[in-house]
């Protein structure tokens, strides 16, 4: 069955990228940071709600000919931190890759505080990414100095 | 020393919190004896308040403090009549603004908002309180109340009582007062205690605290009581504040086995949390807390203009 599984993840990529382990939650932040959803070029397969043993359920995404950028995995990290990303050429991973949360993030997250200034003016966010609740991370806004914890992350319109 | 704002409390490392300390005793002296010395030590100086928030007790204590050391004042105190109500963004009042004056002093509504203008301004900047964020100046004043009054500031027992969870004052007069040995009780409804990010700080830096949910009876060995607001607002059940709002009322009563040497702060305004029947007592400290607030001020504008007498 794992066997299995492994070659329904990558027959369909000769070269490309397979991004693992994402939770369901989190897909469609991921399809937004890598602008999937106005990609018209690259072949792709996107699953969501899959059976996995580390997080109950997963989302997967497959894309050929595309490999991110470590700005974009820095900000895959934040969304899915347990994300693996792996390289695919001629049909067989080539290297398998954690994801690193960052220490800093600068723009395109949304400060969950309604009063920072950062939601009324034209200004990047900017933020330093510390321990949270419970083992998640959490962003500190250098700019009001509150926390936006890792459920009220949104991306930045 | 390059260009160095006053933001949050966090931005002052204990060694310049001491020399403030010291600065704005110096001035006290100085304005005791006639305040010569102090008046020519910004002359030819121009700072600016901007109060894109009204608060006319903050705002006339920083524009003394400017007098007192002999520059002038420009600025505004509320946006109307502003190109700030005509939309302009903060990013350009600021930076137009930062030609005409060598310091800013600011209160805004939004939170952070202090923080962006010292990365645009060309000239220190100093927050005069943004939204629910920082005051620093109101901490340093708190501090140098503290130890005018107990000669000291370290080895204190200090209680904060009130909303200790939103209380901004507290929070940062925690964070200030945890560079000394300080030990802390905190008195608050269960619903407004201490924010765990701040209990974890004093248990990093080894500091003992306690937290209680009544005032009454724990008053005998405190050296400074730090009374703040609790608002109605801050209730999720309006009927749990009905219930417990007269448990953090402070009555002349309540002190007859306090230390002699025990002083009473309040941010003010207060808003019934301390009896009048308290203000006859020799632990008010309150109205000459305000006092303090000038020579405070005094000291962070020298301080951050690198002028010295
Ligand atoms: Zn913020």
């Amino acid at each position: 069955m794992a066997a299995q599984e492994k070659i329904m993840e990558v027959q369909m990529i000769e070269n490309g990228t397979v991004i693992d382990h994402i939770p369901p939650a989190a897909l469609f932040k991921i399809i937004t940071i890598m602008g999937l959803d106005r990609d018209t070029e690259h072949r792709m397969t996107i699953g969501t709600n899959l059976e996995s043993k580390r997080l109950g359920t997963k989302a997967i995404i497959k894309i050929n000919d595309r490999y991110p950028s470590p700005h974009e995995i820095d900000r895959i990290a934040l969304f899915a931190p347990d994300a693996r990303v792996n390289t695919i050429r001629d049909f067989a991973v080539v290297e398998k890759r954690r994801v690193e949360v960052p220490a800093r993030i600068e723009g395109f997250v949304r400060c969950a505080n309604p009063m920072c200034v950062t939601n009324h003016q034209p200004i990047e966010t900017a933020f330093e990414v510390v321990s949270g609740a419970s083992g998640e991370i959490a962003l500190r806004c250098r700019y009001c100095e509150k926390l936006t914890s890792q459920k009220r992350m949104e991306l930045k319109k | 020393m390059g260009k160095k704002s006053l933001i949050s409390i966090t931005d002052f490392t204990k060694d310049e919190i001491l020399r403030i300390m010291e600065i704005a005793a110096e001035f006290e002296r100085d304005l005791a004896g006639g305040g010569v010395a102090s008046r020519g030590l910004l002359q030819g100086r121009v700072i600016s308040t901007l109060f894109f928030e009204p608060s006319t007790r903050t705002r006339l204590s920083f524009e003394s403090a400017i007098n007192r050391l002999g520059a002038r004042v420009i600025g505004f105190s509320d946006v109307a009549n502003t190109s700030v109500s005509k939309g302009e963004t903060l990013h350009d009042t600021i930076s137009v603004i930062s030609n005409y004056c060598d310091m800013i002093v600011m209160r805004h509504t939004l939170e952070g908002a202090a923080r962006y203008a010292s990365e645009v301004a060309r000239v220190p900047v100093v927050n005069a309180g943004d939204g629910a964020n920082q005051h620093p100046s109101q901490t340093l004043l708190d501090l140098y109340s503290i130890k005018k009054t107990q000669g000291r500031l370290d080895g204190l027992k200090v209680m904060m009582v009130g909303d200790l969870k939103y209380g901004r004052t507290v929070h940062s007069l925690l964070e200030a007062l945890s560079h000394f040995d300080t030990e802390f009780v905190f008195v608050s409804p269960s619903e407004l205690r201490m924010p765990v990010e701040y209990r974890t700080l004093l248990d990093k830096k080894g500091l003992k605290y306690s937290e209680l949910t009544e005032l009454d009876g724990h008053l005998d060995d405190i050296d400074i009581l730090y009374m703040t607001r609790i608002q109605k607002e801050r209730f999720n059940d309006p009927m749990e504040y009905e219930r417990v709002k007269n448990t953090y009322v402070l009555h002349a009563a309540m002190l007859s086995g306090s230390r002699e040497t025990m002083k009473i702060l309040h941010p003010l305004p207060r808003v019934g949390e301390i009896a009048a029947d308290v203000d006859d007592s020799p632990h008010a400290y309150y109205f000459s807390q305000v006092e303090n607030g000038v020579y405070a001020r005094m000291a962070i504008i020298c301080y951050l203009l690198d002028v010295k007498k």
